[in-house]
């Protein structure tokens, strides 16, 4: 298996946020924390586009590069997850990430900022699968559960899709060749590296932006 | 009492005194190892159309699931 990635086709995002409810819903983030947004860029002009940002869970992820205590590891499968028993709440990450995934939770009586949180690619952290121990720190393990990210599978327009790289790259470029346009994958580059991302004629149809 | 005895008794109070100031290890073994995503989660959450526990059977099925949930043109044709 290739490792699991994320596509938002700005074509098809309709700004609904239903990703954004669901993610909280499924996992039962704590209040003032997004593990997903919806940005929209050039909004108000004609043409403006929508995308669902979270962590993309990249390649050589910065995140892991900056943490002072390793509490960061990749899976087999290329998802970027965190110890939250090690990690020290410092920050570093939310400056590294070009995503802005990291998430901190204000905590205590004078609203002292938490142990980072971030979407797991809903397949929780280190605990045991499914244990109430990893639903309470990183949210439902659908993964271990034979699901894909509630966020890709509950998106209405299937603009947000999630999976398998090879997979979910096939399914997009499905769509640039039907369509005959927006072969745009915003992060794509960024998340994934310029080679993954397509130079011209390589994987991705010309004109892909990172 | 003789004095070697004594001797050896403040010796052996010293170092357990001494052995207060020593250094605690303080390094942070980093992020725990997590179960493979395969194993399951051992309750009726999981998808019923999946055994779990078989590798191969589990990345299969999320391929078939990402192309049947998440291709609709598979789904219109």
């Amino acid at each position: 298996m290739a490792r699991m990635k994320f596509i938002c086709d700005a074509e098809r995002c309709i700004e609904c946020n239903g990703c954004v409810t669901a993610c909280k819903n499924e996992h039962e983030v704590p209040w003032g924390v997004n593990r997903r947004r919806v940005v929209t860029l050039n909004d108000g002009v004609p043409g403006e586009k929508s995308i669902s940002v979270a962590c993309m869970h990249c390649s050589d992820a910065p995140c892991m590069a900056v943490c002072p205590v390793n509490c960061f590891y990749r899976t087999d499968e290329g998802v970027v997850l965190h110890d939250k028993d090690v990690c020290i709440g410092c920050g570093y990450c939310s400056y590294a990430c070009p995503f802005g995934a990291p998430q901190f939770p204000s905590q205590g009586t004078f609203g002292v900022r938490g142990k980072m949180d971030k979407c797991t690619f809903c397949a929780g952290g280190p605990e045991a699968n499914g244990s109430q121990a990893e639903f309470e720190k990183y949210g439902r393990n659908r993964l271990a559960e034979g699901k894909l990210p509630v966020c890709a599978e509950m998106c209405s327009t299937k603009a947000l899709i999630a999976g398998d790289g090879d997979v979910v790259a096939d399914i997009f470029r499905n769509r640039v060749l039907k369509r005959n346009k927006g072969a745009e994958v915003w992060g794509w580059g960024t998340a994934y590296g310029s080679k993954q991302a397509g130079q011209p004629g390589v994987t991705a149809p010309e004109g892909a932006k990172s | 009492m003789k004095p070697v005895t004594v001797t050896a008794a403040l010796a052996a109070l010293a170092l357990s005194l001494l052995s207060a100031c020593g250094e605690k290890p303080q390094t942070i073994g980093g992020a725990r190892q997590d179960a493979a995503p395969y194993s399951g989660v051992g309750s009726s959450f999981s998808d019923p159309q999946w055994k779990q526990r078989d590798r191969v059977g589990w990345e299969s099925h999320l391929r078939a699931r990402a192309q049947q949930g998440q291709n609709d043109y598979n789904r219109m044709n």
